[in-house]
C-alpha cells in the first residue's frame, strides 16, 4: 500500500492507528445539519465503513473504518452534503477540501434557544465561506449569549451575541422581575430609582435577561446586533488559558474583517520552524505583543460607534511546568 | 350603514378620521417578542390600514388605548398641585368583539363601582370602537362559551376581503364630512366565530367551597408569579400609586398609577411587612375565581371574555381553560 498521507490529510480523511483504515471527516459549519444531511452520513458509514460516526466536539463527523481505497467514492457520496452545507471547494466530486482552520462552530442559536440573541449557526456559515480552506490553524465559535454554551472562550475568536436593551419607561410597571435577574443571573447592572430602572451601561454585558423576563415589554431588544469579541483562547499543552475580551459591542461585519485581517498577521509572524510549520495564533501574539497583533487585526475595520476597544489585553491560564 | 369600500377608499376614510381622532389598533412591533427575531402585535397610534394587524390575536388588549400602563395623575411642588393634562384628542379604537365584551368588565370597575375614576372616564367618553371580526377562532379562544363572541353597540363594524373593506358605520359622526358612492353601500353580516376549538365548563352551581381545593396546590409549583396573565389580560384593571420625587428636585414630584398584577410579589404587602397571600397557588385562586366567580355575583356577567391571551402568554404553559375546566371536579372537594 502507498499513500501519500499529507495528501489524504488535506481531503479530510485521517490516518488512524489501524493500518489500512481511515476515518472520513464531515464538517457541518455551525452544527447545523437536515435530515437528508444526516442520511448521507448514515448511508457512507453503512456502505464503506463499520455503520458507525463519531460526533466530533467541533460538529462534525467522523465516519471510521474505510478502505483508503475507497475515498474516492466516499467523496461521490460527500458531493450532495457538500453542495447542500455550502462548503468552499476546488474541484467538484473530490470530497471536502481540510486545512489548519478548524470547522466554525456555533451553539443552537435562536432557531431554538430563548436565550439566543442571534441566529449563530448564519454567522458561523458566512464565516466558513469567508475563510475556507485554510491551513492555518484558527479556531472560531459563535455563541448566542454570553452563557457560552458552545465555548466560545476556549477559541482563537469568540463570538458572543448581545443585545443593547431598550427601556420605555411608561410601560414599566415596577415588577422588578429584570433587576432580580440581572441581580441573580448576570452582572447587577440595573437599578431600581424612583420605582423605575436605569441600566448601567458598563456593567451591561447584553445577555438579555432583562428582555426576556420583563412581561410588559418595557424592555426589548436593539434593531443592532451587537457581539463581545473574546481572542485567544486555547486549550494545549503549555498554555491553556480563557480567550480575553478585545472588543466590547462590535457589529458582525467588523469581526469578519478582523478575522480575516489576522490570517494575514498569522501569514506574517508565523514560525515557520514550529513543529510541521504550525504555530497557534495565540502563541504568536505572545511573541509579537498585543499591540502588533491590534493593529493588524483593526486595519481597514471601520468599528460602530458603539464599539469599545481594549487597550491592553492580558491572557492568564495555567502554564503547565513553567519551563518554556 | 353597510358599505362595501376598496382598500383606497378606506384609506381615505381613515384620513378624514385622523384629521380628528388619535386612531389606536392592533400593530406589528417587528422584534420587539422577548425572544430574538420575534415580533409581536399590540396597540398603537396608526394613520393606515396597512399598519393594523387582522391576520393575528394582538399579544396585549386594547386597553392601554384607554387605561395607559403608566398614568400621571398629577404633579406636586412645594405648595401646588397640578393634574395631569387630559388626553388631547378622541379616539378610534379598532378591537374584536372579545375586548369590546371586555370594555363593560372595565366600565364596571371604573365608572359604576360605588366612586366614578374621572381619569379613566374621562378618555373612555372620548373613544369610539370599530370592532374587527374573527373569521375563525385562535389558539385558546374560548369566545362562544363566554357568550362573547357577538356583541353590538359598537359605533363601527370592520372586516377585510380579498380586496375590500367590509365596514359598517354605527355611529354616523365615524361618517361625518366623508361621502360615500352610492355604488358602496352594501347589505353586510358581521364576522362572528360559532364555535371554538378550546371550551370551558363553568358550573352552574360553582361555589366559594371551590376556594378550598387541593386543586390549586399545583400551580404553587408551576406559577413563577411573572404576571403575563394579568397583563395581557383585558379584564384586569388593578393598579398600584406611585408617588415619586423628581431626583434633581426632592421638592417636585408626581402621583403616578401603573398597572399592577395579583400575580406578582408585592401585590398583598401591608404596612407592617405582612404579605397574606405569598402561595402561587392561592394567587392562582384567587386570580381564576375573579375572573369566573365572584365577579360574576356582583356584576351578573362573567369578567373572563375568553380571548385566551393569559393562556397564550404563560411561559410556563398553564392554560386558564384547563384550569376552569377542573373546577366542576374540585368543588365541595377538599
Amino acid at each position: 500500500m502507498d499513500i501519500n498521507v499529507k495528501k489524504v490529510k488535506k481531503n479530510a480523511f485521517r490516518v488512524t492507528k489501524h493500518r489500512g483504515l481511515t476515518a472520513s471527516r464531515v464538517r457541518v459549519p455551525g452544527g447545523d445539519i437536515t435530515s437528508e444531511q444526516l442520511r448521507i452520513v448514515a448511508e457512507i458509514a453503512d456502505k464503506y465503513g463499520n455503520g458507525k460516526a463519531h460526533i466530533t466536539t467541533r460538529q462534525g463527523f467522523e465516519i471510521p473504518g474505510i478502505k483508503y481505497e475507497d475515498m474516492p467514492k466516499v467523496n461521490e457520496m460527500l458531493q450532495p452534503l457538500i453542495d447542500q452545507l455550502g462548503i468552499n471547494q476546488d474541484t467538484p466530486g473530490t470530497g471536502y477540501t481540510s486545512a489548519g482552520t478548524r470547522n466554525i462552530t456555533a451553539c443552537i442559536g435562536n432557531r431554538v434557544c430563548p436565550f439566543a440573541n442571534v441566529e449563530t449557526s448564519r454567522i458561523a456559515k458566512r464565516i466558513d465561506k469567508a475563510v475556507f480552506p485554510h491551513d492555518l490553524h484558527f479556531k472560531i465559535a459563535i455563541t448566542g449569549c454570553p452563557n457560552d454554551c458552545v465555548k466560545a472562550r476556549m477559541h482563537d475568536f469568540g463570538l458572543i451575541a448581545a443585545t443593547m436593551p431598550q427601556y420605555e419607561r411608561d410601560r414599566c410597571i415596577s415588577c422588578y422581575a429584570c433587576e432580580k435577574a440581572c441581580r441573580l443571573k448576570a452582572t447587577q447592572a440595573l437599578k431600581i430609582v424612583n420605582e423605575r430602572i436605569e441600566r448601567e451601561h458598563t456593567k451591561c454585558i447584553g445577555c438579555g435577561e432583562c428582555v426576556l423576563n420583563c412581561p410588559t415589554r418595557a424592555w426589548t431588544r436593539s434593531k443592532q446586533r451587537y457581539f463581545r469579541l473574546a481572542i485567544m483562547g486555547r486549550t494545549g499543552k503549555k498554555n491553556p488559558r480563557l480567550a480575553e475580551d478585545f472588543l466590547l459591542w462590535a457589529d458582525e461585519d467588523s469581526c469578519v474583517q478582523i478575522i480575516k485581517n489576522t490570517y494575514k498577521y498569522v501569514t506574517n509572524y508565523i514560525n515557520l520552524g514550529a513543529p510541521g510549520g504550525k504555530e497557534h495564533i495565540g502563541y504568536i501574539v505572545d511573541r509579537t505583543g498585543f499591540h502588533e497583533f491590534k493593529k493588524w487585526a483593526l486595519e481597514d475595520v471601520k468599528l460602530g460607534p458603539d464599539t469599545i476597544v481594549k487597550e491592553h489585553v492580558n491572557w492568564g491560564g495555567i502554564r503547565y511546568g513553567l519551563h518554556y | 350603514m353597510g358599505l362595501v369600500l376598496s382598500a383606497s377608499r378606506f384609506g381615505k376614510l381613515m384620513e378624514e378620521w385622523s384629521k380628528k381622532y388619535d386612531i389606536y389598533a392592533p400593530a406589528l412591533f417587528e422584534g420587539s417578542g422577548p425572544f430574538s427575531d420575534t415580533d409581536q402585535v399590540r396597540y398603537a397610534k396608526v394613520t393606515s390600514l396597512e399598519e393594523i394587524v387582522f391576520d393575528k390575536k394582538s399579544n396585549y388588549p386594547f386597553k392601554e388605548a384607554i387605561l395607559p400602563i403608566t398614568q400621571v395623575l398629577f404633579y406636586f411642588t412645594e405648595d401646588e398641585v397640578r393634574e395631569a393634562a387630559p388626553r388631547g384628542r378622541d379616539a378610534v379604537i379598532f378591537l374584536r368583539s372579545c375586548d369590546f365584551n371586555a370594555l363593560r368588565s372595565l366600565d364596571a370597575i371604573y365608572i359604576r363601582n360605588v366612586i366614578e375614576d374621572h381619569y379613566y372616564k374621562g378618555v373612555r367618553e372620548r373613544a369610539k370602537f370599530v370592532v374587527m371580526g374573527c373569521e375563525s377562532s385562535f389558539d385558546n379562544c374560548f369566545c362562544v362559551d363566554m357568550e362573547t363572541n357577538t356583541c353590538s353597540g359598537y359605533d363601527a363594524y370592520i372586516h377585510l376581503e380579498a380586496d375590500s373593506v367590509t365596514l359598517d358605520i354605527v355611529n354616523p359622526e365615524l361618517a361625518d364630512s366623508f361621502s360615500f358612492e352610492s355604488g358602496e353601500n352594501a347589505q353586510i353580516t358581521p364576522k362572528f366565530v360559532t364555535a371554538t376549538t378550546t371550551r370551558v365548563n363553568i358550573p352552574g352551581n360553582l361555589d366559594a367551597s371551590v376556594a378550598g381545593s387541593d386543586m390549586w396546590d399545583e400551580y404553587h409549583t408551576r406559577c413563577t408569579s411573572c404576571g403575563r396573565c394579568n397583563f395581557v389580560c383585558p379584564t384586569c384593571t388593578c393598579f398600584s400609586m406611585q408617588d415619586v420625587s423628581y431626583t434633581d428636585n426632592g421638592k417636585c414630584g408626581e402621583r403616578r398609577r401603573v398597572w399592577a398584577s395579583c400575580q406578582v410579589d408585592g401585590f398583598t404587602d401591608m404596612a407592617g411587612g405582612h404579605s397574606f397571600r405569598a402561595n402561587k397557588g392561592q394567587r392562582t385562586r384567587y386570580r381564576v375565581l375573579h375572573k369566573v366567580y365572584d365577579f360574576k355575583k356582583r356584576n351578573g356577567y362573567h369578567m373572563c371574555v375568553g380571548c385566551g391571551r393569559c393562556s397564550d402568554a404563560c411561559q410556563e404553559y398553564i392554560s386558564f381553560s384547563a384550569c376552569v375546566n377542573k373546577l366542576e371536579k374540585a368543588m365541595g372537594v377538599k
